[in-house]
């Protein structure tokens, strides 16, 4: 089977525009959490979201105008810009730019997104409600369809390699990584860009998720101690927002160009709970077998692994996935270090597995594990180091990264230090 | 110029992000202000909606120049 390896991380996301400076700010314990002020709050369950600083670009704010026109911004959902700046930022960061017909055939994108334009709906919804069909804007649909990041960054980049696209849910950007990284493997194309992008804080988002009871409803008071995964006190999720791209590479090419190599992908799992819409099974079945389908791909045991960057996400789920971690790992426990990076910046929900693969990438590169903030009182007991509050300093060969979505859809993707 | 072709104008530079002096009356929005077929649509609506006219699908397919949305508009409000 070709190889399959990270060549370029982009990332906007509410710790900060860039890989880099979301990273360090992740080791440095710092938490994106805040009130929200952009919108009426005030009736909301859920007054709290982890949101992207933004400001003139500087000390890593997004400024939109940086990334798109603004006769195009105008068109698209935010969740587009999002993808669109992190997909720049990794063909930048891998320096791929493709000139020539093969090079641009050769390589394609899969972004996806767990819900794509919910707020770009809901303002046509009520366009249509009060002025009529022949005010819905030609842009509503193509600035509204999830595959549209795939889309525009295609066109962008001249990318005419396999155009794609994930939906599901909080597992998004893990199966589109997964997915790629499979096509490179099959020889449907040599570079894959591939991630996710979300754009949910808006109104009707906040009300939907709080009615399904899953997010935080009780730190609207103290906003930076709501997300707080394994924790006693946790009561739900944090929402954020963003985007996550790599670009994937088949071996051979990456090498032939001198490419920087972050990571090996070398394993993906997936699996279905086939229980509940939205909550998991309670054994956490799903979740074993979908990080033992990846360790089986891989070729590794669960001894191998060095660090978990868990689903995590400050839900009663924690301790599910958790106890489907420990089943796996069996005795090898006390070696392995565990955090939920959504302590520092919320769920990114279709965008979540992205940034979070891109994560533990860099706690491969870095021999370092970013840490779980506000855990104060596990809420189980366990042998697994849950770094909680300070990034820890450790050998980290292997990785996996979990995401589990509604409808009981679970990816994990295994990382590892590239060896020749 | 008239209310009427200022303010069209207006609607031209903002939806299209072109410069003020490259919307002359003779300007083609697909030809020389980068409009794609998605754009004239919505520049259509936008007339419409500024001036409170309807403009048929048949009239906005002859709508191809800043003068031509001009002269409709005088027309529909004459």
């Amino acid at each position: 089977m070709r190889r399959v390896v990270i060549t370029g991380t982009g990332m906007v996301s509410p710790l900060g525009c860039g890989t880099e400076i979301s990273w360090s700010r992740l080791l440095a314990g710092e938490n994106s959490a805040r009130v929200v002020t952009e919108f009426e709050v005030e009736d909301l369950p859920a007054k709290i979201a982890c949101r992207i600083p933004v400001g003139d670009g500087s000390d890593g704010t997004f400024n939109v105008d940086q990334w798109m026109e603004p006769k195009e911004q105008r068109k698209v959902d935010p969740f587009i810009i999002y993808g669109v700046a992190a997909a720049d930022m990794a063909l930048e960061d891998a320096g791929w730019h493709p000139k020539t017909d093969e090079d641009q055939i050769a390589t394609g994108v899969l972004i996806g997104s767990g819900i794509g334009g919910l707020e770009g709906i809901v303002e046509a919804g009520y366009t249509l409600r009060d002025k009529g069909p022949r005010r819905i804007s030609p842009f509503f649909i193509p600035g509204r369809l999830i595959n549209l990041v795939s889309g525009q960054v295609s066109i962008r980049h001249k990318l005419r390699g396999p155009n794609h696209a994930v939906v599901t849910a909080c597992s998004t950007g893990a199966h589109a990584i997964g997915d790629a990284a499979r096509m490179i493997a099959f020889g449907d194309a040599e570079v894959m860009v591939a991630g996710g992008a979300e754009s949910p804080i808006c109104r009707i988002s906040l009300a939907g998720f709080a009615a399904c009871k899953a997010l935080s409803t009780q730190h609207n008071d103290d906003p930076q101690k709501a997300s707080r995964p394994y924790d006693r006190d946790r009561d739900g999720f944090v929402m954020g927002e963003g985007a996550g791209i790599v670009v994937l590479e088949e071996l051979e090419h990456a090498k032939a160009r001198g490419a920087k190599i972050y990571a090996e992908v070398v394993g993906y799992g997936m699996s279905g709970d086939a229980f509940h819409i939205t909550a998991p099974s309670e054994d956490g079945d799903g979740a074993f077998r979908c990080m033992t389908a990846a360790l089986k791909r891989a070729g590794l045991s669960a001894s191998d692994l060095d660090y978990i960057n868990a689903h995590g996400t400050s839900t009663m789920a924690d301790t599910i996935e958790l106890g489907a971690v420990e089943r796996l790992v069996g005795n090898a426990a006390s070696k392995i270090s565990m955090s939920s990076t959504k302590s520092a910046i919320g769920h990114l929900l279709g965008a979540a597995g992205a940034v979070e693969a891109i994560f533990s990438a860099l706690a491969i590169r870095d021999n370092i594990a970013p840490p779980t903030l506000n855990l104060d009182n596990p809420d189980v007991e366990t042998a697994i180091d849950l770094v909680p509050y300070k990034a820890r300093k450790r050998e980290i060969n292997v990785a996996l990264s979990n995401s589990f979505g509604f409808g009981g859809t679970n990816a994990s993707l295994v990382l590892r230090r590239y060896e020749a | 110029m008239s209310d009427i072709a200022e303010r069209v104008k207006k609607i031209v530079i903002d939806h299209l992000g072109v410069d003020a002096d490259k919307v002359v009356e003779g300007a083609s929005f697909i030809d020389d202000l980068g409009a794609d077929s998605l754009d004239t649509v919505e520049l259509v609506m936008a007339f419409e909606e500024e001036f409170g006219v309807e403009i048929p699908d048949d009239a906005a397919d002859s709508i191809l120049t800043v003068g031509d949305a001009v002269k409709f508009i005088e027309k529909a409000q004459a």
